[in-house]
Formats: structure tokens, sequence, C-alpha cells
């Protein structure tokens, strides 16, 4: 009888509690700039724009740009 | 304390998202390399003039291919994290792991196959350098345009699912994502800048490659990212209890 009772929680996912937006905000904020960053870097630097000067880091980059789906050339 | 569960599923967003950088150099590697050279030998073959190398092609298919692939895991890692505090608990009544499978499908879908269905991965050789600000502008655009029309439809369904039920305030959401994406193909700008001659079946073979390795990537991170965000959660798994309780008694 105990397990037929336990058995319906066991498989009911438990759902956490909402994370407040006032504890994500500082962290979305910071963190999902640099990781943009990030991105631009292998995705886009040295294609469309430029951050620094020669082709270095898009050579470096250049085999992921274009298996990643980025434009590339 | 809520602060603290942020930064923790960030870290372990990070650390999946290597994971699943790992898993899909992996695929990259073995699966998107032979067409890159194929398509490289191709170019050469067609150009009159040779560039000198910058970085030499046994780097560039190796360390390059590794940092560009392992950074983007990273990258889009920490952002899906950041998504996950959001969706968790809000879109609906998922546990963590199916939370973060749904986010990380929803990506996969929004980031890359529906920019992708217009703007398709191309491998080298096909493209025009002048043509390259134009490509990069409309390729980001799509992208940026797919995702923000995915999460209108995520606040859509949610807005009808009181009226119309779970089920169909699913399916109008998603009928709505698909028409509006449908229209954004019909008037965004063609582009197709494949040489005449370019072997059909390679660049077939590229394309196919190119989703391989994402939908490798996206799949890896949402079992990964799930499995940790369960542990951070729900410290004592419900499986493990139920089959711990019976063997007890």
């Amino acid at each position: 009888m105990a397990q037929t009772v336990a058995q319906p929680t066991a498989t009911t996912p438990a759902v956490p509690a909402k994370l407040p937006l006032k504890a994500i905000a500082p962290w979305a904020a910071f963190f999902g700039i640099l990781m943009l960053v990030l991105l631009y870097f292998v995705g886009a630097e040295q294609g469309a724009t430029s951050v620094f000067n020669g082709t270095d880091v898009h050579e470096w980059v250049h085999d992921a740009r274009h298996l990643l789906g980025f434009p590339c050339h | 304390m809520n602060s603290a569960t942020v930064r923790n599923l960030l870290v372990r967003g990070m650390l999946a998202g290597l994971a699943a950088g790992v898993l899909a150099l992996i695929a990259a590697y073995l699966l998107g390399e032979p067409s890159v050279d194929k398509a490289i030998a191709f170019e050469d073959a067609h150009s009159h003039e040779h560039e000198m190398e910058v970085v030499s092609r046994s780097l560039q298919s190796t360390a390059g291919l590794a940092t560009g692939v392992l950074v983007y895991g990273v990258a889009f890692g920490g952002i899906a994290a950041l998504a996950f505090c959001f969706a968790m608990g809000r879109v609906g009544r998922f546990g963590p792991r199916a939370t973060a499978l749904l986010l990380s499908g929803s990506a996969l879908l929004t980031v890359y196959v529906v920019p992708f269905l217009k703007y398709p991965a191309n491998p080298p050789s096909v493209g025009d350098p002048d043509t390259i600000s134009k490509r990069t502008t409309l390729y980001f655009l799509m992208m940026l345009l797919s995702v923000l029309l995915a999460v209108g439809a995520t606040i859509l369904g949610k807005r009808l699912a009181p009226g119309l039920g779970n089920w169909w305030a699913t399916v109008v959401a998603v009928a709505a994502f698909a028409v509006v994406v449908g229209l954004a193909y019909e008037f965004l700008p063609v582009v197709n800048e494949v040489p005449q001659d370019f072997p059909a079946a390679l660049l077939w073979r590229f394309r196919l490659s190119a989703l391989a390795i994402q939908s490798v990537l996206w799949g890896g991170f949402g079992l990964a990212f799930g499995e940790l965000a369960e542990r951070l959660l729900n410290p004592r798994p419900a499986k493990a209890a139920g089959r711990t309780v019976p063997a007890a008694h």
C-alpha cells in the first residue's frame, strides 16, 4: 500500500520554483554579452567587420566558421 | 540563494556546452572535414591566383576547428543556461531535464535550422568575397528574427493555453511561428553564389554534415545540461528513490 501511494509522487516530475528575474538579470546582462562577444569572434570577426587588423583570427577558425554555418569569405 | 542557483546553472551550462562541443568537434572532424578538403581542392583547381597560407590546412582542420567549435559550444551553453534559468517553471510543468531538452531542441530549431533553411552553410569556394557584409547581415538578421519569433510564439502559446488547452495552444503557436518564418523566407533576399560547376553531391554532403554537427551539439547539450540541472535542483532523483524504497521494504 505504501508503494502504491509512493508511485504517483515518484513519477510526477518535481517542478522547481521559478527563479526571480532580479536574480537572473545581472548574470544575463554580463555573461550574455560576454558569450555574444565570443560568438562574434568565432562567427564574424575579420569577415564582414574587423576589430583586429589582418586575417589571423579568420584563418584560424576558418573551418569551424564554414562547418558551423556562418558566412565565410 | 537564488543568485547562487543562477551562477551554478550558468557554470554547468558552460561545462555542458564544452562537453557537447567535444562531441560536435568529433562529428565535424569525421563528417565535415572531408567535404571541406574536397571543396578546397575544387577551389585550387579553378582559381588562377594562389593566396599565401596564413594558417596551414593541417592546423585549420585540427586546432583551429577545435577552437571554433569549443568556443561556440561554451558560448551557446552559457546563453542556453541563462535562458533555462528564465524558462524553468515558466514554460509549463516540466522538470529540469525535460525543460533542458525542450530548450535545446528549440534552440537547434531557432538558432540554426530556421536560418539554415534560408541561408544554408556553404563550403569553401561557394560565396563571393564582395558580398560577405550583406550575407553576414542577412544571416544574423535571420537568426535574430527566428529567436524573437520563437519567444513570441511561446508567449502566444502561454496566453492561449487557458482558453484552448495546452495541445491546441501549442499547435496554434507553432503554426503562427511557421507562417511568419515562411513570410520572412519569401521576402528576405535570396543568396545563391554556388559556382556553376561546383559538384552538387559535395554541396549536399557538406550541408548535411553541417546539420549533423549542430544536431550532435544541441542534442548532447540538452542531455548533459539536463542531467546536471536535475542533480542541482532535485538533489534526490525520483527514479533512484523509487528503486531503493521497494528494495528496503
